[in-house]
């Protein structure tokens, strides 16, 4: 089927974009219209991912790798011209550097379990920063408690960033690997990956970047970036959820042992012998998220079409008109000010806790997230329990984020009388 | 919803005790201390019972959460202070009935200040914040010392 695309000769149209997103036209709470601001948790999909998915399971179903038959065929071609789709879209190499997984969790996962095990050690270092998601922190720790290495944690400063000074203090002989997050969920900031990525190397360290945040908002290039290991998910770009990618350098996939043994990863199994499959299949065991790669797919190309330095010109003005507002509200505190940042914002409201923050937006049809955002460390580190924050999208609107300021001048109202 | 449900939710009493939470110290003398925590949205309490044979001689609490649940620790410690632990047990199955819409089978006369989250049913997100405190105080009289969540 031909996907619908935005046509990318026109300039940034964002009503017309929104038209795309069937979600972002219903009600709720009696009759509010639906202001969506929590697209660091997960983003609306297109109906171009919406009809993918239904025309893969109306007509293409099957199993993939297996049958010689027409549909294992179709669905078969579907998923690796998906593989292609993901390696265009963050300019590796080759489909075999490409693994799909469950989320960034997982690839994240796989490499503790896999290249960690047969290279981290006791008294080794695994440099993580201060503020990853829980996501980027606890594969580490159980691995580093596994095997008696040593977790060490790059401080950030008061507006939010990486402090690079003491970061290259902390890469030492013993740093074996280096991760943190592209562009940090909790505060938006971006990190200098290719920046980080390079001192890691020059000292001989490998380097993760957690890219969660990362793809929805920057154009990848991980031949750029000269990172080892790229992880996302399908579901905070506009994909299916349950879906993700890790990219891996092809010559350390190789060297690597399997993660999960299963159907789809091995070329031959005997009773006294496996035979490992190439890559990247050595890392897919069972049948796969089909679906899911497809949509993902679907979602990508929705994205390279509206062309990610568009999104990103967008989301940065939104980012910038929204801070603005924000800083009307008496008693707002905003908790990240990096000077690079994603278009998200997190803050607190003095007097009031996040939790009736978010309820008290959520009546006017306001979705934010309120919480620790999986970043406990972090919320220590500003020393607040929690925090509001308002996460932007692609489809987000100036008048969304006039009604984020409306809404908490409501809050404002109800705790303050 | 318009905003005037949120006034049942955000009632007077609920806004007066979320801004001077009363009994919000350590108790020096308590005999019981057990921590009540929510991942999910962070609020984390700290519960202190002075207990003298079954009654509730004193009782306090610290830490930190959303007006819901701060609210709802003061009033609860002001309501089974002094009471017997049976009572407060009794308390907090009515207390639980009311936050989950179910009939309470008493008056609001009868509940006091505990009428004030009644509203809490409007918002089923909002339970476990409201309940959180009381979870932790039966956790205590139950004689159990290890965290209390109410995921």
């Amino acid at each position: 089927m031909t996907a619908v695309l935005p046509d990318r000769k026109t300039a940034y149209d964002v009503e017309r974009i929104r038209r795309d997103f069937p979600i972002l036209h219903r009600t709720i709470r009696g009759g509010k219209k639906l202001v969506y601001l929590d697209n660091a948790a997960t983003t609306q999909k297109p109906q171009a991912v919406i009809d993918r998915l239904v025309t893969y399971y109306s007509e293409e179903n099957s199993n993939v790798h297996r049958g010689v038959h027409y549909l294992s065929e179709v669905a078969t071609a579907a998923y690796e011209s998906a593989r292609t789709t993901v390696k265009k879209f963050i300019h590796a190499r080759d489909e075999k550097e490409i693994v799909f997984t469950r989320g960034t969790t997982e690839g994240i996962n796989l490499v503790t379990s896999s290249w960690g095990r047969r290279h981290v050690g006791a008294g080794d270092e695994v440099l993580i920063t201060a503020i990853e998601h829980h996501s980027n922190i606890v594969p580490w720790q159980l691995l580093c408690e596994e095997k008696g290495a040593k977790l060490r944690i790059v401080p950030v400063n008061d507006a939010g960033e990486v402090i690079v000074d003491e970061f290259a203090k902390l890469l030492t002989k013993r740093t074996k690997i280096v991760a943190f997050g592209h562009a940090s969920n909790a505060l938006g900031t971006i990190n200098p990956a290719k920046k980080m990525i390079a001192m890691a190397h020059a000292n001989g360290s490998l380097a993760l970047v957690d890219g969660a945040q990362g793809v929805p908002h920057l154009t990848v290039d991980v031949q750029d970036l000269d990172c080892d290991f790229y992880a996302f998910s399908s579901h905070k770009v506009y994909g299916p959820t349950g879906i993700g990618v890790l990219y891996g350098e092809q010559a350390l996939l190789d060297a690597m042992p399997p993660y999960q043994g299963g159907g789809d990863m091995i070329l031959s199994v005997s009773f006294e012998k496996t035979t490992y499959n190439a890559l990247p299949y050595k890392f897919e065991a069972g049948t796969p998220n089909i679906s899911g790669v497809i949509g993902m797919a679907a979602a990508l190309d929705y994205v390279t079409a509206l062309g990610l330095p568009n999104i990103a010109a967008h989301e940065q003005d939104l980012l910038r008109y929204a801070t603005g507002r924000l800083k009307e509200i008496p008693g707002i505190r905003i908790i990240g000010t990096a000077a690079e940042k994603a278009a998200v914002i997190s803050f607190t409201l003095e007097g009031v806790h996040p939790h009736d923050i978010g309820t008290i937006l959520d009546q006017e049809g306001i979705a934010v997230r309120t919480g620790h955002h999986c970043a406990q460390p972090l919320m220590m580190r500003f020393n607040v329990p929690a925090t509001g924050r308002a996460s932007f999208g692609l489809y987000n609107t100036r008048e969304e984020a006039d009604a984020l300021v409306a809404g908490l001048h409501k809050v404002v109202e109800v705790f303050r009388g | 919803m318009s905003s005037g449900d949120l006034r049942e939710l955000y009632q007077q009493v609920i806004l007066d005790h979320n801004r001077n939470p009363r009994n919000f110290k350590e108790l020096p003398g308590a005999t019981k201390k057990v921590e009540g925590y929510n991942p999910l949205c962070g609020d984390h309490y700290t519960v202190f019972i002075e207990l003298d044979g079954d009654v509730i001689k004193d009782i306090s609490f610290t830490g930190n959460g959303c007006a819901i649940s701060k609210s709802s620790a003061s009033v609860m410690t002001s309501t089974v202070k002094g009471k017997r632990t049976d009572d407060a047990e009794k308390m907090f199955e009515i207390f639980h009935k009311l936050v989950m819409g179910e009939p309470a089978g008493l008056s609001e006369a009868e509940l006091g200040r505990l009428a004030a989250f009644s509203g809490v049913s409007e918002f089923p997100a909002r339970v476990k914040c409201a309940t959180l405190a009381w979870h932790t105080l039966h956790n205590a009289l139950q004689g159990e010392q290890e965290v209390v969540t109410t995921e």
